[in-house]
């Protein structure tokens, strides 16, 4: 039954949607006004059985229901509860309802909460948003029916992935989906403002919140990712421009454009024309994304769900909405009037310079990962790797770097050149001395690009703390704060990311039990190996002790873990985290002779790769937090006045 | 100029969507084919995978006579769609030599009991290496051998019913 109930709880939230669109539809065009009053409630409605719909699902993996296809498909008795929780939307088809779950409940929030907008543009919002949703509730009833059952059911399920029992990816998609979906409101905000011809101020700020909280998001899920490939994949990078990590990654760098954009919107009333079509490219991209990784059309490491009758379907979706956005923009883009001017040397343009890197490092990720697909239409096989996109995105996402700490340090409308300068002499300093440093530390064993990312992150965490100079910390507003602790963070992140190019010491050794191993100023004892049992897999361990320079010992455990539903051997990294660095080790292949694979690198400071996406996400909800706080304190004043 | 210019998101997005369109329309050859087609078999001897048939070894596969080498396991769901198939070319006079793929004895046998034995001989490769040593990615797979033990033809996935005379014209062909 609760299958059954899950489904018609999907069927009635998509006929919800239909008539939310019914009555945005007559209520604006055909100017039937009291229609509209019904649109806020439906809009609550459909969001609540979006809901409905999930639990049922998720209820039904935790009992672990076999006649449900799904279950049977992704799920196993034996598995521990919180991987049968995840499992829900370890799938395709759990992961769309999750999807419209996000999709629904964000509706019904832009439907409760939203009181900014002008009446009508808030309509069409939540009738654009309705108009996407019914396509999602369409791919979901026709083509990925979550809720099919399977007669006669099995005795037990096929199991998950196991690269997917990780408490790490458990949460990841749901947070990167908590992005995509915010980005679906703001294309939702900027095709309302287009059909409304409202795109000023009032709609920046009305979106802003939307952007903010969907980039957070996305940046939490980013790092989580990121961490999750380095420890668990065993192969001690961190980013791989891997087709499904540049489909979260593109979305990013859009929604990052935009929230610069949309600021300017909403501070200075310009750049109207720009934000509107960088909302409609952000949530294009994470369209792009979703179909690039369920389509098969590219080859992946993470291939998952792909099929390309879905793909054939997201398609669909692509060119009805993206399309029509984009079409939409060139019909009424031009009734935009220009907005507020501003001078050549002034924060506006820093904005603007921020955003062109922004969409070349976009524009670049996005070619080369369709390169593969451009050139198979002319009959050649390729790959484009991480050289291709380290070597092209690297120098530019380094300029972008200095205008990000000189753009807070510019004045709004009109600046001086030289005071700017000026400004900037004590980061200039701060990249001098930097340079000095590693060049004679270690001239000669770094490369450009890692050195010159050392000194940039050098210069650019000096230079984003800047704008707290000679302030009143107390009085400085959280938006401020926020601010800087995400420039220091992109500044941290980029300091790991150098840091691991270019001082990683990497060791391959085939060693048996009671051998030594020395690198990097650590010895590592290779004390026993011996298989251990754990909820539903068998793995060979090896207790090793590491100590560095006579400090004292400690045990590591590096595995190599095999799931017998579906078989697959899995490697788990151990990781000994310091303040400056990590000791990352890897058990291998048994070699003939009875000694073992054993890989070691000591990573220095590759942690604040991390650290620094923790950061620029606490930025993002300081500066959330700070822009929604004052709002309600303005409102609450209101209210007391009258 | 700046009424050009507000179409070029559309006419770009046009681009990606036909690109997208052709990448969809051809989906055939995603998969990941062996670089061992037209090679000789990679040397390997393996241990018998059931109870009532001898060891795997490639010297096996060089016989003169084309024959097919199946790639299976007992816990893979589609090997046990594949096995009808397999009966048939084995009635037909084809011979077929199998790998079992991380498998235990008495798992391959109560396998070959249920679904029949069409095998001749099944070496077992409890950790995949002969299986990755000859480019192949997952189960059920099927190479056609020549009389010489090169690799003549690799068939991913498993063999449908309308697969089967194409098998045998490749294995015609491997002459």
């Amino acid at each position: 039954m609760i299958a059954e109930a899950g489904l018609a709880a999907l069927w009635l939230a998509a006929a919800l949607a239909l008539l939310q669109l019914a009555l945005v539809a007559f209520g604006l065009v055909g100017r039937k006004g009291e229609l509209l009053g019904a649109v806020r409630p439906v809009a609550v409605s459909q969001g609540l059985l979006t809901l409905l719909a999930f639990v049922m699902l998720v209820l039904l993996f935790l009992r672990s229901d076999m006649s449900v296809m799904l279950v049977v498909t992704n799920s196993h008795s034996m598995k521990p509860w919180l991987y049968k929780f995840a499992g829900t939307w370890g799938n395709h088809e759990g992961s769309m309802l999750l999807w419209i779950t996000v999709m629904g409940l964000a509706g019904s929030a832009v439907a409760l909460f939203e009181r900014a907008l002008r009446r009508d543009t808030h309509m069409a919002t939540l009738g654009a948003q309705a108009a996407i949703s019914l396509g999602f509730y369409a791919f979901l009833l026709f083509s990925s029916n979550p809720f099919a059952r399977i007669d006669p059911p099995p005795p037990d399920g096929q199991g998950l992935n196991p690269l997917l029992q990780d408490p790490g990816l458990a949460f990841h998609p749901p947070t990167l989906y908590l992005g995509y979906v915010g980005l679906s409101v703001a294309f939702s905000f900027a095709v309302g403002a287009l059909l409304t011809r409202q795109v000023d101020a009032g709609f920046a700020r009305a979106m802003r919140p939307w952007v903010l909280a969907a980039w957070v998001m996305l940046t939490l899920g980013i790092t989580a990712g990121s961490y999750w490939a380095y420890y668990e994949l065993g192969w001690g990078g961190w980013w791989f421009w891997d087709p499904v990590e540049n489909a979260s990654l593109m979305p990013w760098l859009a929604a990052t454009a935009l929230l610069h954009s949309v600021t300017v919107l909403a501070t200075r009333d310009a750049l109207r024309a720009w934000t509107v079509m960088l909302a409609v490219i952000a949530f294009s991209m994470s369209m792009v994304g979703t179909f690039l990784v369920r389509s098969g059309i590219l080859t992946s490491v993470h291939a998952f769900a792909v099929d390309p009758e879905r793909g054939t379907f997201i398609l669909g979706l692509l060119a009805i909405y993206i399309g029509g956005a984009f079409a939409l923009f060139g019909w009424r883009v031009g009734a935009v009037r220009e907005g507020a001017p501003f001078e050549l040397v002034s924060r506006e343009t820093m904005l603007v310079i921020n955003n062109l890197l922004l969409s070349v490092i976009l524009g670049l990720v996005l070619i080369g990962t369709l390169y593969p697909l451009m050139t198979e239409a002319f009959g050649h096989k390729v790959s484009v790797g991480a050289p291709y996109f380290d070597r092209i995105a690297g120098p530019i996402a380094l300029i972008l770097m200095i205008a990000m700490m000189a753009g807070p340090l510019t004045r709004w409308r009109r600046d001086r050149f030289a005071v700017v300068a000026g400004r900037m002499m004590v980061p200039a300093i701060v990249a001098l001395v930097v340079l000095a440093l590693v060049v004679a530390l270690a001239w000669g064993r770094i490369g450009i690009l890692p050195l010159a990312g050392l000194v940039v992150a050098g210069a650019a965490a000096v230079g984003s703390v800047g704008p707290l100079w000679k302030r009143n910390l107390r009085r400085t507003p959280l938006f401020t704060w926020g601010m800087v602790i995400a420039h220091l963070g992109c500044a941290v992140s980029l300091g790991g990311m150098a840091s691991d190019s270019a001082f990683t010491v990497e060791k391959l050794v085939a060693a048996r039990p009671g051998d030594r191993i020395e690198t990097a100023g650590w010895t590592l004892h290779f004390d026993k190996i011996m298989p251990i049992a754990g909820d539903n897999w068998t793995a060979l361990q090896a207790d090793m002790t590491a100590s560095r320079g006579g400090g004292t010992a400690i045990v590591i455990h590096p595995q190599s873990r095999f799931f017998a539903s579906p078989p697959t051997t899995t490697t788990e990294a151990a990781l000994l985290t310091r303040w400056n660095g990590q000791l990352y080790v890897v058990l291998g292949q048994e070699t003939d002779d009875g000694r073992w694979q054993v890989r070691i690198w000591w990573k220095p400071f590759v942690t604040f790769i991390w650290l620094g996406g923790i950061m620029i996400a606490l930025g993002g909800a300081l500066a959330l937090l700070g822009r929604e706080r004052r709002g309600w304190l303005l409102k609450w004043r209101a209210r007391a006045v009258a | 100029m700046r009424k050009m210019l507000i179409w070029l998101p559309l006419v770009l997005f046009l681009g990606f969507f036909g690109l997208f369109a052709s990448g969809l329309l051809k989906p055939d050859d995603r998969l990941i084919a062996s670089k061992m087609v037209g090679k000789p078999l990679p040397a390997f001897a393996l241990p018998a995978a059931s109870s009532d048939r001898p060891a795997l070894t490639s010297a096996n596969l060089a016989t003169g006579t084309p024959r097919l080498l199946n790639i299976f396991a007992s816990w893979c769901v589609p090997c046990a769609a594949e096995a009808p198939q397999l009966m048939a070319l084995r009635q037909a006079g084809v011979e077929i030599d199998a790998i079992a793929i991380r498998d235990a004895r008495a798992d391959v046998d109560r396998f070959l009991a249920r679904y029949g034995n069409p095998y001749a001989r099944i070496g077992l490769d409890a950790r995949s290496a002969v299986q990755i040593a000859l480019g192949s990615s997952g189960v059920p797979e099927t190479f056609v051998i020549d009389g010489k033990g090169r690799i003549a033809y690799q068939h991913i996935g498993d063999i449908r019913a309308d697969d089967v005379p194409m098998i045998l014209d490749r294995l015609k062909s491997a002459q």
